[in-house]
């Protein structure tokens, strides 16, 4: 076998993709064929719709698909989280079952962790497992759970041992969506938007084969879930592009994008956008008042400061040196960037930030930034979450005393369920 | 842009930080803050021809290392770490930086080998009026006499300004006014005419002066009534100099801190174990860190020509001022009661913070001054 070099992985995909690719298939269509081929995912493993290829020729792989135009897997949304939970700890029923539906898009996936008496504390869920006969029946409340009301399967934490400790009792399943026992109802955010879900289990059923891992590894493999969404976290992000190129497989791809970032399109207002607070110091005349010019300046020094602190973290991760402090602030800075921006936007309008909508400035942009951004604080890890992993992991200051994880978890005082 | 740095920055700085703790621990910056001079001559000159220090900056044709702001900043850091009491800034950052700028291609080679050398102590005097960092303010005047010049008025706020063995003065034509008619001027220490006060300083381990001229006979440096440009260019090199000089004060700050709160018991646990501690560090974390960023980015826009340079050095400058204070209130409040006395060091570190949040102008002034940029 020859050896891999850039050269020859790009001479290869590039040949593959000119025998392969049209605009004119159908979605599903042409991504089975990158499945089949393993280039849809070439660091996958072989035998899993992959080439066994090292990380650093996916740059290669991407560039060539981009060059020729092609489309890649589905890759938006909480599919990726399963893929990944899946390749790392699932059986091969499920890999067979999953993977491949997953790469074509066909279908949607949703996280089932958050409940309403376990935010911050992911492991204090509450959502009971227990076998019946010779299936899992499931009964509780998820929430926060984006694209539930869409999604074939599920990735469920639940408790299957109470008399064990808080992170031992747990265990993992993958929920099929569409049954009678699962009830799905959209949760109205103070923004007006509905783009996450509560998911109500009573009786559900899950066949005993699609546990993940054994029972009371649930914690285990509900962190390999969240490392993969943190690193994935500004990928989700970013708004999501589809092409403007025409063909059939385009079309589709857009209508898949659409539906995937449709939840996600009042996160540029959660963030404050900075972007738009000269034009509109400008455009209300506020750009002599030297007051509004202090304030603005010192945005302006908080954002840059953030950027370029991340893009030092994101130089020395390249450089393979060990993460500095610079890669663990981020979420944390972001959150006091979006306050600082809203308080701005509010004294730029004036009285119009009283209205909201149609009749306020931007069609009602600057009013959805006011109410958006209270989500960033919370969202992914709240800022006093932030603080303490900064504070514990970073300056290794003592860990918050635990009183919860050492007696079984009947015994932890925990919210009432209404 | 470059974001981070190379193998041997890495190695420099260890280095550096090293023989500067070794070299000026806070008992030595408390014996020689007490002092007139500030510094003792021999020693420095001893340390400075160890390290290069003052040659870091300045070409190899001048006798200099050649190397760029990344290097000067990375020994502005350290120096801000470890409160080194020497005329350093004053010499390599203030007056080299007027000599670069505006000097002539002879001027640079009569006076920067001295420099790089450690033999010269330099310093820039500008200021007149507290209310003004520019030199559009400036007063003080220089008449023709013979092939020379004779200046006549007073400085203020010169670092350094008592013990510089070389003084470069920012003087105007009789009759000008704004940045018109400014020129470059060279006086020797110890020139006639020139009287030297030094000022008592909140801040003893960074020396300031009040100089009076009486008809002090003076050096044109560079071209005649063209100051304006390299002084300007001068005082964005010297704000971003400044940034990463605080930004190792800040990190100093923030790491005595943090080492105390895990040290003091009280209630029977380290105070670094309550919540309302670690949220504190945190907090402090990211002003240190965001500061650090800016002052990087600032001193790499330098080296790389940036267009953005003179928006980028303020937001340095204020961002910077404002975590160095904001890091020293905090320290001061983590350390409680022995935080305010004068036998526990952290008021030394509190004190360069504030004075160096105020030198060439505060937070407010370097915000309005990026926004002059941005937002024309």
């Amino acid at each position: 076998m020859s050896e891999l070099t850039e050269d020859s992985v790009r001479t290869d995909v590039r040949a593959w993709l000119e025998a392969n690719w049209s605009p004119e298939l159908g979605l599903v269509e042409w991504r089975n064929k990158l499945a089949d081929s393993g280039w849809g995912v070439p660091t996958w493993p072989k035998e899993w719709y992959g080439r066994d290829l090292p990380q650093a020729f996916q740059a290669v792989v991407d560039e060539e698909f981009a060059r020729i135009g092609a489309i890649g897997v589905a890759k938006a949304g909480i599919r990726t989280l399963a893929a990944a939970t899946i390749l790392a700890h699932g059986t091969d029923l499920h890999k067979e079952k999953f993977l491949r539906r997953i790469l074509t898009g066909e279908d949607t996936w949703c996280q089932l962790f958050s409940e309403p008496g376990s935010g911050s504390d992911v492991a204090g869920a509450v959502t009971r497992a227990e076998m019946s006969g010779n299936k899992w029946i499931v009964n509780g409340q998820k929430v926060w759970t984006t694209s539930a009301h869409h999604a074939h399967w599920g990735l469920l934490l639940a408790r299957t041992d109470w008399d064990q400790t808080k992170h031992k009792g747990l265990s993992y399943f993958i929920i099929d969506m569409h049954q009678p026992g699962v009830n799905v109802q959209p949760l109205k955010q103070m923004n007006g938007h509905a783009s996450f879900n509560q998911v109500f289990m009573t009786d559900a059923v899950v066949e005993p084969e699609f546990l993940v891992a054994n029972v009371g590894d649930g914690w285990a493999v509900t962190t390999t879930t969240l490392m993969h969404e943190r690193r994935g976290a500004d990928g989700l992000r970013t708004w999501a592009m589809g092409s403007d190129r025409k063909g059939r497989a385009y079309d589709e791809e857009r209508a898949e994008i659409a539906t995937t970032m449709e939840p996600y399109k009042w996160y540029p207002q959660r963030a404050g956008r900075v972007d738009l607070i000269l034009s509109r110091a400008r455009e209300t005349g506020h750009l002599d008042d030297p007051v509004v010019r202090q304030e603005i300046a010192k945005l302006l020094t908080m954002s840059k400061g953030a950027e370029w602190t991340a893009r030092r973290a994101r130089a020395a991760a390249q450089q393979g040196k060990p993460q500095g402090p610079e890669g663990s602030l981020g979420k944390l800075v972001s959150s006091h960037v979006a306050r600082a921006a809203a308080r701005i936007h509010t004294q730029l309008s004036g009285a119009d930030a009283l209205l909201t909508g149609a009749d306020s400035p931007m069609n009602g942009t600057i009013a959805e930034i006011l109410v958006s951004v209270p989500a960033t604080s919370i969202a992914g890890g709240t800022d006093e979450i932030q603080r303490n992993i900064i504070s514990e992991r970073v300056l290794k200051m003592p860990k918050e005393p635990s009183i919860d994880t050492t007696k079984p978890f009947r015994d932890v005082p925990r919210n009432t369920v209404r | 842009m470059k974001f981070s740095f190379s193998s041997e920055q890495e190695e420099f700085r260890s280095n550096l930080r090293r023989f500067l703790g070794e070299r000026s621990p806070t008992k030595e910056v408390r014996r020689l803050m007490a002092t007139e001079a500030g510094f003792e001559a021999a020693a420095w000159r001893k340390l400075n021809s160890e390290l290069g220090l003052t040659a870091v900056r300045i070409p190899e044709a001048y006798g200099g290392q050649g190397f760029g702001f990344g290097e000067l900043c990375i020994v502005l850091e350290e120096m801000g770490r470890s409160l080194l009491c020497a005329p350093f800034f004053s010499t390599a950052v203030l007056a080299t930086g007027a000599i670069l700028n505006a000097g002539t291609e002879a001027e640079k080679q009569a006076l920067l080998p001295g420099i790089a050398a450690g033999d010269t102590v330099a310093t820039l005097a500008w200021v007149e009026d507290p209310a003004h960092w520019d030199a559009a303010a400036t007063r003080l005047t220089a008449k023709p006499s013979g092939a020379a010049y004779v200046l006549d008025g007073f400085k203020s706020y010169v670092v350094d300004g008592h013990t510089a063995d070389l003084i470069v003065v920012v003087a105007r034509a009789p009759g000008t006014s704004g940045d018109e008619g400014l020129s470059f001027f060279t006086v020797k220490g110890d020139a006639k005419g020139l009287s030297r006060t030094l000022l008592k300083t909140m801040d003893e381990t960074r020396k300031l002066a009040r100089l009076e001229f009486k008809g002090v006979e003076a050096t044109l440096l560079g071209e005649a009534g063209g100051a304006a440009a390299p002084f300007a260019r001068t005082m964005v090199e010297a704000a971003v100099c400044l940034a990463n000089e605080m930004a190792g004060v800040s990190d100093r700050l923030r790491e005595d801190a943090l080492e105390y709160a895990k040290m003091r018991m009280q209630f029977g646990r380290a105070i670094a174990s309550f919540q309302s501690m670690k949220h504190k560090h945190a907090d402090m974390l990211v002003d240190v860190e965001l500061a650090k960023s800016a002052a990087y980015y600032a001193a790499a826009a330098l080296d790389e020509g940036d267009d953005d340079v003179v928006a980028v050095a303020s937001l340095a400058k204020a961002a910077a001022s404002d975590a160095a204070l904001q890091t020293a209130v905090h320290a001061i409040q983590i350390h409680g009661g022995i935080g305010f006395t004068w036998d526990n060091d952290t008021h030394l570190w509190f004190k360069r913070a504030k004075s160096s949040e105020v030198l060439l102008g505060d937070a407010h002034h370097h915000r309005e001054q990026m926004m002059q940029h941005w937002a024309a």
